[in-house]
């Protein structure tokens, strides 16, 4: 026996409104693609920590802090459904494409943010839990909420947001907050910009129909491409940092040197695109390798440290 | 009390949330019971 609810879509006053959203909806509103990245950037920051930590806590750990990346990505959807339902890359999501309510989404959304703030401090630290709540409020509130729809600098300081999971898996392991862990959480802050002010090129005609200030919208294409170049050659030199702090070795400072002169090429690519190119050919190239650049420079640290930890435990038992 | 009858559509997704619903259920039994585990591990050791 199901008691009728009291949600009437526009057209249907009257008729009993029934979800019939599937769990794969559900799961869409935690939006995987960036959970991936946050789950391998946490794993990075896991791994990367001095010290040792369960294998398991560790599992539960990257699970709470996708969770908690996925909770924010749902009420994320919540509050812009509005301006998903326009925009041709969002348009499909579950909200706008009538499967979600935007009042189960947002419950779904706090109910999970709980849940994996609670049992990442229960289970992990607490230290964690409270970076992993702030990072949940800071793209929901800070990012969503207040930039998104009134600065052009939204997604540089947004991105504040996506780049705390490293420090987070950091702190699962060591308790604390160290140079090392504010470094891997500045290769993520200073990638962002190019990365999404690329894919904002492209899809201005988008971002312009729902009035969200982006960059290329605001200031121009010009301007846009000017400061992707300064972010490209800032995260370049971010990403050769743990060498020089001395908590990677010499062969990956080389390597990240090689893939940062790659993203400021590509990046310069951009700046040299002329304004009347409707294909915007290289800001979509700068976009597939800024992702690529992102996965790679973090593969590189994980190897890099298993490689040296290797070599050292063979030292000393020789 | 007002009642429907569902769809066979809503009756479907109603069924797949549940099946769902069950595996986390499940699964957080399980995550609990083992940290449970590991923290008591970890306490009598020390």
């Amino acid at each position: 026996m199901t008691v009728i609810d009291n949600h009437e879509a526009v057209g249907m006053e009257g008729v009993a409104r029934l979800s019939e959203a599937s769990a794969r909806d559900y799961f869409e509103l935690l939006k995987p693609r960036v959970m991936s990245l946050v789950v391998f950037t946490a794993f990075a920051g896991l791994v990367l920590a001095p010290g040792h930590i369960n294998p398991f806590i560790g599992f539960i750990a990257i699970l709470c802090i996708a969770v908690g990346a996925g909770a924010s990505g749902a009420l994320n959807m919540w509050y812009d459904a509005d301006i998903d339902a326009v925009m041709s890359r969002t348009a499909k999501r579950p909200i706008p494409a009538g499967k979600i309510l935007p009042q189960e989404a947002l419950a779904f959304g706090l109910t999970l943010s709980a849940f994996s703030v609670i049992i990442l401090g229960l289970a992990v630290n607490w230290l964690a839990a409270g970076l992993l709540a702030f990072t949940i409020f800071f793209y929901v509130v800070i990012y969503t909420m207040w930039l998104k729809r009134s600065t052009p600098q939204n997604i540089v300081i947004g991105g504040a947001a996506g780049a705390f999971p490293p420090m987070i898996g950091w702190a699962c392991v060591t308790g604390a907050v160290s140079i090392e862990s504010i470094v891997l959480f500045l290769i993520t802050f200073l990638w962002t910009p190019a990365h999404f002010w690329a894919l904002a090129l492209f899809k201005m005609g988008d971002y312009g129909a729902v009035g969200v200030p982006m960059m290329p919208n605001v200031c121009g294409q010009a301007t846009t491409k000017k400061q992707i170049v300064i972010y490209a050659v800032l995260t370049a030199l971010i990403g050769i940092c743990p060498t020089l702090l001395g908590f990677a070795s010499i062969g990956y400072g080389l390597f990240a040197t090689a893939l940062g002169l790659g993203f400021v090429w590509y990046s310069i690519g951009v700046l040299r695109m002329p304004e009347t190119d409707e294909r915007m050919l290289p800001a979509k190239k700068l976009f597939a390798f800024s992702i690529m650049y992102l996965f790679v420079i973090f593969s590189a640290l994980m190897a890099d440290h298993l490689i040296v930890n290797v070599w050292l435990n063979a030292g000393s038992i020789a | 009390m007002e009642t429907v009858k569902l769809t066979d559509a809503q009756r479907k997704s109603r069924r797949g949330r549940n099946i769902a619903l069950g595996f986390v259920l499940f699964g957080l039994v399980v995550l609990f019971y083992i940290v449970t585990l590991i923290k008591f591990g970890n306490g009598m050791a020390n």
